[in-house]
Parts: C-alpha cells; sequence; structure tokens
C-alpha cells in the first residue's frame, strides 16, 4: 500500500514539474514563466524528498526558491516584458534553440550514465548514507574531503563574480551627503541646542 | 573613555531598552485619557452644530416664515424651501427640504434665520443605513425640533448673552 | 471493508486530527493576535481598545471575520486574476504549513522531520511569494512598491538569521537541524544565555522577516497607504491579515524553540516540568515573544528603507557571521 502511494506520488510531483518545466518556456507572459520556474524548483525538492534526499531538498528550497528566483521575479516584474517581445526572435534562433537544448540533454545524460556519479563510485562508496549516518552527514564528509578543492574554488568563482559586478557599478561622486549614524549618535544636547534669551524687537543678532 | 561608553551604550542597545521600558510602564498604570464613547461623551459647547431642526413657538405653532434666508445663505445649497400663503393668511412652508449629505455644517443658516427657527441643535448621532433616509424633509425637522426643544432652548439661552 | 478502514481510513483521520490539535489552537491564537495587539497598543497609549463586543471585547476577532466574510470581493482593473487569487492563499498556507514541525512536548510534534529547522527556514523562505505576486498581480503603484521594498527587505534578513541558524545548529552538534534535539540540548541552559547578542539580533531579524514595526516599510501606511495587500478586499484581505499574524506567531515560536528552551520548564520542580505542562510552558513563551512583538510596535517608530538595509547588512550580517566563527571557535578550541 504504502509503495504505491509513494510512488503515486512520485508520477504526481514528476509530472507537474515537466509540465511547468513546458511552461515555464512556453507561457505568455514572462512573470508567469518565473512563477512556473519557482513551482518546477518546488516539485523538485519535493522529488528529492521522496527519495530521501531531504538536505538537498531543502537547501533547493532555500537557495533556490528563497533567494535566487526572489532575484529573477523581481528583474522580470520591473523590465514589464511584453509578449510580441518576448517571442519576437523565435523564428530565427529556434533552431539554434533546439540545438543548444539537445547538445545539453545529451550531456546531462552522458553525465548521469558515467561513473563518477554513481553509487559504486569510491568515494561515494566510502561514505555510504546508512542508518547512523544520514544524508547530510554523509553529504559534508563527501564535501570536505574528496572534493573539498573543487567545492571550494565554486565559492570563490563566485566570489570572483560578486567582486566584478560590485567594482563595474561601483562609482564615487564629489559632493555627495551621506549620514554618518556614528557621529548623529555621538551629538550631545549641549552640542546641538543653546538656549537664548531673546529681547523682543531686537531678535537674535 | 567617553567614546567607549557611548560606543558600549549604542551596542547594549540602553536606549532603546529605555523607550521599551517607558512604554511597559505606561501600559500598566491603568491610565485611560481616551472616552470610553458610547457609555460616555464629551461635553458639547452651546454653540455645538449638530443636526438640524425646526423649532415651534410654546403655542404649537412652527415659527419659520418661509423668508427663505436660510437657503439663500446656504453655501453648500443644500436647503430647497416652497411656500404659499396659508388659509389664515400667514406665510407658512408647504415644503422644507435640507439634504444632509450635502450640508457642511457652517451653521450659517442658523445664524440668517430671524425668528430662531432653523436650528442645528446639540445631536450628532443621526447615522443612517441608507442614503435617502438623509434628505430631510419639514416632517422629519419639525420632529427633531420637538425631539430636541428642551436642549436647544437650554442652549440658546446660555448663548444669548454673547450674541 | 473492514480491513480497508483500519489500514487506509483510520490511519488518514488519524494524521488529519493531529493537524487539528495543532492548527486549530494556531488559528485561534492568531485571531486573538488581533485583540491582543489593539489592548497592548491601546495600553501604551492610554486608550481602552475594543471593549464593547463581549466582555473585555472578547469576541472582537468574530465580529473582525464576520464583517470581512461579508465584504464583496474585488478584482482590480487589469489584476492578474490567477495570481491575485493565490497570493493570499499561499501567504496563509505558508505560515500554517510551517507548524507541522514544532515540537509542542518531548514526544509530540505532527512530524518529527530529521531537517525540521530547515524546513521551517525553507518555509519561512517562500514568504516573500505571497508577498510579491499580489503586488504583482494588483496592477497597482503602491502594492507593487510595497511588494519591492518587502521582498528585498525579507531577502536580506534572512541571510543573517540563516547565520543564526548556523550558530544554533553548531551549538547543538550532531542531529541539531532537528528541533526535538535542539530544544533537548537546551536542558540546563537555554541558548538565550550563552548565545544573547544572537537572541536579540535573531528577535530583530524576526521583525523585519514579519514585516512588523519599526521595519513595516512595505506597508508603511503614511507612504504607500497599505502596501501590498491594497487592493484586497474581503476574505483575501483576511486571509493577508492572518497570514500575517501566523507568521508572528510561528516566529515567537521559532525563537523559543531556539533560544528560550521551547518546552521545556524554566524551573524543574513539583508538577512544573511534567510532560503535560510542556504545552502550557511553550503557549507561555510563545504568547511572551509575541507579545514582545505588541510592544516594540507600541515603542518604537519606523526606520527609513536605507537605515533598515544598512541594518541587515552592514551591522546583522557581520556580527551574526562573526558569531558562527566565535562559536564554533569556542567549541572546537574547547573541545565541546
Amino acid at each position: 500500500m504504502a509503495e504505491i502511494i509513494t510512488g503515486l506520488t512520485f508520477y504526481l510531483f514528476a509530472a507537474v514539474t515537466i509540465a511547468s518545466a513546458v511552461m515555464v518556456v512556453g507561457s505568455r507572459n514572462a512573470v508567469h514563466s518565473v512563477l512556473f520556474l519557482i513551482l518546477a524548483f518546488f516539485t523538485c525538492s519535493a522529488l528529492f524528498v521522496l527519495r530521501g534526499a531531504e538536505f538537498v531538498a531543502m537547501i533547493l528550497v532555500i537557495v533556490y526558491v528563497g533567494a535566487v528566483a526572489v532575484l529573477f521575479l523581481f528583474v522580470v516584474m520591473m523590465l514589464h516584458v511584453g509578449e510580441n517581445r518576448l517571442f519576437q526572435g523565435v523564428k530565427r534562433f529556434g533552431v539554434v534553440g533546439v540545438l543548444v537544448g539537445v547538445a545539453v540533454a545529451v550531456e546531462l545524460i552522458i553525465v548521469i550514465t558515467t561513473r563518477a556519479f554513481r553509487q559504486d563510485t569510491p568515494a561515494v562508496a566510502a561514505n555510504p548514507a546508512t542508518a547512523d549516518l544520514n544524508v547530510t552527514e554523509a553529504l559534508g564528509r563527501i564535501l570536505y574531503t574528496d572534493y573539498f578543492l573543487l567545492f571550494q574554488m565554486c565559492g570563490l568563482v563566485l566570489l570572483v563574480a560578486m567582486i566584478g559586478a560590485i567594482t563595474l557599478t561601483l562609482r564615487q561622486r564629489d559632493g555627495v551627503k551621506k549620514q554618518s549614524i556614528p557621529q548623529q549618535i555621538e551629538r550631545k544636547r549641549d552640542e546641538a541646542i543653546a538656549l537664548r534669551k531673546v529681547e523682543s524687537g531686537k531678535g537674535i543678532g | 573613555m567617553s567614546a567607549l561608553l557611548s560606543s558600549l551604550r549604542s551596542l547594549l542597545l540602553l536606549e532603546l531598552v529605555r523607550g521599551m521600558g517607558l512604554t511597559l510602564w505606561s501600559m500598566f498604570t491603568g491610565r485611560r485619557v481616551t472616552v470610553n464613547y458610547p457609555y460616555e461623551k464629551g461635553v458639547l459647547s452651546p454653540r455645538f452644530r449638530g443636526e438640524h431642526a425646526l423649532r415651534r413657538y410654546a403655542t404649537g405653532e412652527e415659527r419659520c416664515i418661509a423668508c427663505k434666508l436660510c437657503e439663500a445663505i446656504c453655501p453648500a445649497q443644500a436647503i430647497t424651501i416652497e411656500a404659499e400663503p396659508r388659509e389664515d393668511g400667514s406665510r407658512r412652508t408647504t415644503r422644507y427640504d435640507i439634504d444632509m449629505t450635502k450640508c457642511i455644517y457652517c451653521g450659517y443658516c442658523q445664524e440668517a434665520c430671524p425668528v430662531d427657527a432653523i436650528v442645528q441643535g446639540p445631536n450628532y448621532e443621526f447615522s443612517t443605513e441608507t442614503r435617502a433616509e438623509l434628505y430631510y424633509n419639514k416632517d422629519k425637522l419639525l420632529d427633531n425640533g420637538d425631539r430636541w426643544e428642551h436642549l436647544i432652548a437650554a442652549n440658546i439661552a446660555q448663548d444669548a448673552a454673547y450674541r | 471493508m473492514i480491513d480497508l478502514f483500519l489500514t487506509v481510513v483510520w490511519p488518514a483521520l488519524k494524521i488529519l486530527l493531529t493537524i487539528l490539535v495543532v492548527i486549530v489552537p494556531v488559528i485561534l491564537g492568531v485571531a486573538y493576535m488581533t485583540l491582543a495587539e489593539r489592548k497592548v497598543i491601546a495600553a501604551a497609549q492610554f486608550r481602552h481598545g475594543p471593549n464593547v463586543v463581549g466582555p473585555f471585547g472578547v469576541l472582537q476577532p468574530w465580529a473582525d471575520a464576520l464583517k470581512l466574510m461579508f465584504k464583496e470581493v474585488i478584482l482590480p482593473a487589469g489584476a492578474n486574476k490567477v495570481v491575485f487569487f493565490l497570493a493570499p492563499m499561499l501567504t496563509f498556507a505558508l505560515a500554517m504549513l510551517a507548524w507541522a514541525v514544532m515540537p509542542i512536548t518531548e514526544n509530540f510534534a505532527i512530524a518529527d522531520i530529521n531537517l525540521g529547522l530547515l524546513y521551517l527556514f525553507a518555509i519561512s523562505s517562500l514568504g516573500v511569494y505571497g508577498v510579491i505576486m499580489s503586488g504583482w498581480a494588483s496592477n497597482s503603484k503602491y502594492p507593487f512598491l510595497g511588494a519591492l521594498r518587502s521582498a528585498a527587505q525579507m531577502v536580506s534578513y534572512e541571510v543573517s538569521m540563516g547565520l543564526i541558524i548556523i550558530t544554533v545548529v553548531i551549538t547543538v552538534g550532531a542531529g541539531g537541524f532537528n528541533l526535538g534535539n535542539i530544544v533537548e540540548a537546551q536542558r540546563g541552559l537555554w541558548f538565550a544565555i550563552p548565545h544573547f547578542p544572537m537572541f536579540v539580533v535573531f528577535f530583530i531579524s524576526a521583525l523585519a522577516e514579519t514585516n512588523r514595526a519599526p521595519f513595516d516599510l512595505p506597508e508603511g501606511e503614511s507612504e504607500l497607504v497599505a502596501g501590498y495587500f491594497l487592493e484586497y478586499s474581503s476574505m483575501q484581505f483576511a486571509l493577508f491579515f492572518l497570514g500575517e499574524y501566523a507568521n508572528i506567531l510561528l516566529m515567537s515560536a521559532m525563537t523559543v524553540t531556539l533560544f528560550l528552551g521551547g518546552y521545556l520548564a524554566p524551573f524543574d520542580v513539583w508538577f512544573l516540568g511534567d510532560v503535560w505542562m510542556q504545552p502550557i510552558w511553550f503557549v507561555l513563551k510563545t504568547s511572551f515573544i509575541a507579545f514582545v512583538f505588541l510592544w516594540v510596535r507600541a515603542t518604537v517608530p519606523r526606520y527609513r528603507y536605507d537605515q533598515l538595509m544598512r541594518l541587515g547588512w552592514k551591522v546583522f550580517l557581520p556580527l551574526s557571521l562573526f558569531w558562527v566563527v566565535l562559536t564554533s571557535g569556542v567549541i572546537v578550541g574547547f573541545g565541546l
């Protein structure tokens, strides 16, 4: 009974994932596309949960849905991409797009079927997710031992991208008034206020 | 030293804590400055301009003589008056309507009235469920007058010294 | 027939009942949170607060609910219909969904999952979608601006919240993502004491995360009228309202679980530490933190937007990052 239910939920989520992935490309409204993308992410994480990879599922939701897709949505909402502009180059670039898609699909299939990502890889076999070693811990052990260098390099690549973006957009202008909060807090009443007795008709002079 | 103290003060959020203390204290004083409205009401000035009313003399004769000064002065043009001589020859209104949705409660009508007929009484609780109920006719206004006469008369008497 | 009942219907019914046992008090709590807010702020401002519907106004939430139910549902011209109606449902559903992993006694949570803390964090990070979707779907300027502000604010404060969560997980050690383990690790010493600065930072981030005063810029009524839910009426509005307050309660419960020992009794004497007292302690602590939410609203004026961002990125982020390093340093250094 339980297996049937699990199987059914798996196929339900898989169907939703594929359908929403199709809608990401096919939707006429750019914001709808992003929302379908989010749905696809979400159902993907549900699939991860069903396969027992809870940690990956949660991280997928937190990082991709909770942060990255929000920024996507932000940009798309602000751009106001119209329908005609969205489908402008379909005829010209359609063939190229399909070719790229096929290439990526083939690459993915090759990557998945090669040894590096299979269960019997030495690194994975050395740290199996067993009853007393859950997925999170097994993942951590692999990431911080065998793939440590690659893991750190990924981080560095992101750091470089961030620094690049900042240096490209940072500009210093003269004459910009800025608030200095420590300075404001430091100000005492005696420095800011002086009480004067003003005679009428004379002014403070 | 003073720099250290002040940075410590901002780090420990001392000012925030003091402010929170103040509101906490005021929560438990039990002091209440607002009026518990439907059960308690604020004091009204005798000059308060509330709901309109048409007054009568003590004999029961209506005061309004259809001079239409109020209709003329009304800045919102909320008042409509029609008049005909009565059988006894006196000038009286046949129609006296106030559109309360137009009225701006300026009080010009009662200032203009030579016989203190149209007045703005002390009643301010006359909200209705439909718009139509706010189109007052003569009957409604006279009824208001009868209902509030004692308060209106007292207010006019109290204010008479300043007129 | 009986077999089917025993294997399928009864377990399903049991799950449903368990969910109701948690959700009904939560919804009731949310309803009374609205009353509590009005009462607390009224008291702080020397006012009466609602006191006409029932003794001390206890029936006010029901009156409000009835009123909202009978209001007209308005769809603004040019609004995106599906997204417009989806957004409030999403907000409310997410606020309810998160309670599934909250440990209420030492042996009761609807779902006692290994990564409860991550689940909680994931659900609360999804909350931003209700806001963005409503702001965009309304096709109106104020809601859109409110949604933009809110999204940026929630994403910013999530970063420091994540780091604080990491601090707590490091302190708990193995199995630290399980909320039950986190609470059990606080037997003897609540994390609010060793991690006091993070407790404060977490609470302030929770204020920002739930768009509460002094960080209620997304709905800042003086500039944006009401912010992202400006165009909503009737039950759609009620769902946003309930979702917001449910999120406040959720964040309070999260603060309690992470820092104030969850369901644990503050002093384990006599019958106070018994299992049946644990839900009461949990509710009391959560109510206290929720009260602080209201208390802060009664005290502090609204932040300016650049100040808000400065606080999130330039103060809280370095501080919480420093604390992660410090905590792991202390734990590794002293071999705790």
